[in-house]
């Protein structure tokens, strides 16, 4: 990893101007947002300041697990060119080794830009502040990051299969990243079941922030549902865990 | 002229042997524009008219964007640039073909592919669950006339970013710059009639609503006539700077030209 932060270095112009770009890339999300509340003062009944502390909560979580995940990706293209053998022979877990050889500081981007939002949005936003919304923040982020990355992990693992995945991962990936910004009663019966109980995103932003802004729940679940995030990140972690393992058994060398 | 229709045909032909990843990406521009659509008809729960776009101008702009992406080729791709950093560039430059109308060529062959098999998928999925406008014959004309002058303006803001290869040896993060730019300021994520007024006209002075609102914006029947003859070309006086800037660059760019590798 040290490696490979270093060889960024080496091309200071491009790793700048390439940070740059990542922060704004996560801006433009900020973008859109801000430009549907010039227009309206309220989204599916939530203010600009309660859907920037969604966009805050889902950005960070998102932007870690863009940062030390997401490059398990890459391993479609590994497989294509036969040089995942060389990550199955070193004593490391692939997983591990895998996301440390493509490691790019450069993604720093992704998770600066929405921790000012969400830091700004937990001053604006009219939360109830007790010990337990504190202690909630954080758990809220670590989750979000476990589980945006067990999408990313599963989603890269059926690469192991169709060998080409990274495509269809973006909806899950990407599409996911862009949908738990927003209050999830907003999107379509059949969409809020598929990002509440296929991939949980609903869990990354939306369920803790209406704890933290004491809202009730228009799914009908108890509010204690807030807390079950890190019961859903770890359930997550397992499948992702699990999966890859399956993958990795069912790998096949493509030799050359 | 023969070379570059043959370029153009073989690029279809190979896009068109991707089958599985042209289904994951019909799969996912459909989440998105489901994903988007959603939220702007959330908008429209509070109000009436955005800008002049009512709530199905709105979903059907969603839908029909999500399915130019690809057509248009918003996402940029480096294969441009890695020529140049790997020096390949100067065998380019030694054939006996026009290195811009060259890649021109390639970039139609995929817009070819990409719009019936990439646009019309998404399209239909979000017909199926919303009320969309279908245009009638001449104006899906009209339509095709303006994003086929859609993707030279496109092409002559990639090629413009590729070469910046010649100057950065890592062309990713001005491309990405460069692309992140044209795809807000072109309404690839929200309509710019969204914006505040003075943004959305400087999108439309600016080549970047060419590049994809423009085309849309013919899909919904809101260039008639005269006005729709004023857009055609103004998207293609956009095309003829940008790649004529291209030529310049290129040009310049050759005299001192350094190939990497021996």
């Amino acid at each position: 990893m040290g490696a490979r932060v270093r060889a960024d270095w080496q091309y200071r112009t491009s790793f700048f101007l390439f940070l740059i770009s990542q922060t704004l890339i996560a801006s433009l999300d900020l973008a859109v947002i801000a430009t549907i509340f010039s227009q309206v003062d309220e989204l599916g009944g939530w203010s600009g300041a309660e859907v920037a502390l969604l966009f805050g909560l889902a950005g960070v979580g998102f932007g870690l697990a863009d940062l030390f995940v997401s490059q398990v990706e890459l391993a479609s293209r590994h497989i294509k060119e036969g040089t995942f053998d060389l990550f199955l022979l070193r004593p490391m877990p692939t997983l591990l080794h895998l996301s440390a050889s493509e490691f790019a500081l450069r993604r720093l981007g992704r998770v600066i830009q929405p921790l000012v939002v969400l830091v700004v949005a937990l001053v604006v936003a009219p939360i109830d502040w007790s010990l337990e919304v504190v202690v909630l923040v954080p758990v809220t982020v670590l989750s979000g990051t476990v589980i945006f990355g067990s999408v990313w992990v599963v989603t890269s693992a059926v690469a192991f299969w169709t060998v080409e995945s990274q495509e269809l991962g973006n909806a899950f990936t990407y599409g996911g990243g862009l949908a738990a910004q927003y209050p999830i009663d907003v999107l379509g019966s059949w969409l809020r079941r598929l990002f509440t109980f296929l991939v949980p995103l609903a869990f990354v932003a939306y369920l803790p922030a209406a704890v933290m802004l004491g809202r009730p729940h228009p799914l009908g679940l108890p509010s204690a549902i807030g807390w079950a995030t890190p019961v859903v990140a770890l359930a997550c972690a397992v499948t992702a865990r699990a999966t890859w393992a399956l993958a990795v058994r069912h790998y096949r060398s493509t030799g050359s | 002229m023969r070379l570059y229709i043959e370029v153009a045909r073989r690029t279809y032909a190979r896009m068109s042997t991707y089958r599985s990843a042209t289904l994951a990406g019909i799969f996912t521009n459909t989440v998105f524009g489901f994903v988007l659509a959603y939220v702007l008809l959330a908008v429209y729960r509070e109000r009436a008219d955005v800008g002049g776009f009512t709530a199905t101008d709105a979903v059907t702009f969603t839908f029909v964007a999500q399915g130019l992406l690809m057509a248009v080729g918003l996402f940029g791709g480096t294969d441009i640039a890695d020529r140049i950093t790997t020096g390949d560039v100067i065998v380019d430059l030694q054939r006996p073909f026009d290195h811009q109308s060259w890649w021109a060529a390639v970039d139609y062959g995929k817009a070819a592919y990409y719009l019936p098999f990439r646009g019309v998928p998404p399209f239909v999925a979000g017909a199926i669950v919303f009320d969309l406008q279908i245009p009638g014959a001449a104006r899906l004309g009209a339509f095709l006339v303006s994003v086929t002058l859609a993707v030279a303006v496109a092409f002559g803001w990639r090629y413009l970013l590729q070469l910046s290869a010649f100057w950065l040896l890592d062309v990713r993060g001005s491309n990405q710059l460069g692309w992140l730019v044209a795809q807000f300021l072109c309404g690839a994520f929200v309509p710019i009639v969204f914006f505040p007024a003075w943004l959305e006209h400087l999108c439309r002075i600016l080549p970047f609503a060419s590049m994809l609102q423009v085309p849309v914006e013919v899909w919904l029947g809101r260039h008639q006539g005269f006005d729709l003859l004023a857009t055609w070309t103004w998207q293609a006086l956009w095309a003829v700077v940008l790649l004529g800037l291209g030529r310049l660059v290129m040009a310049r760019a050759v005299r001192r030209v350094v190939v990497q590798g021996g």
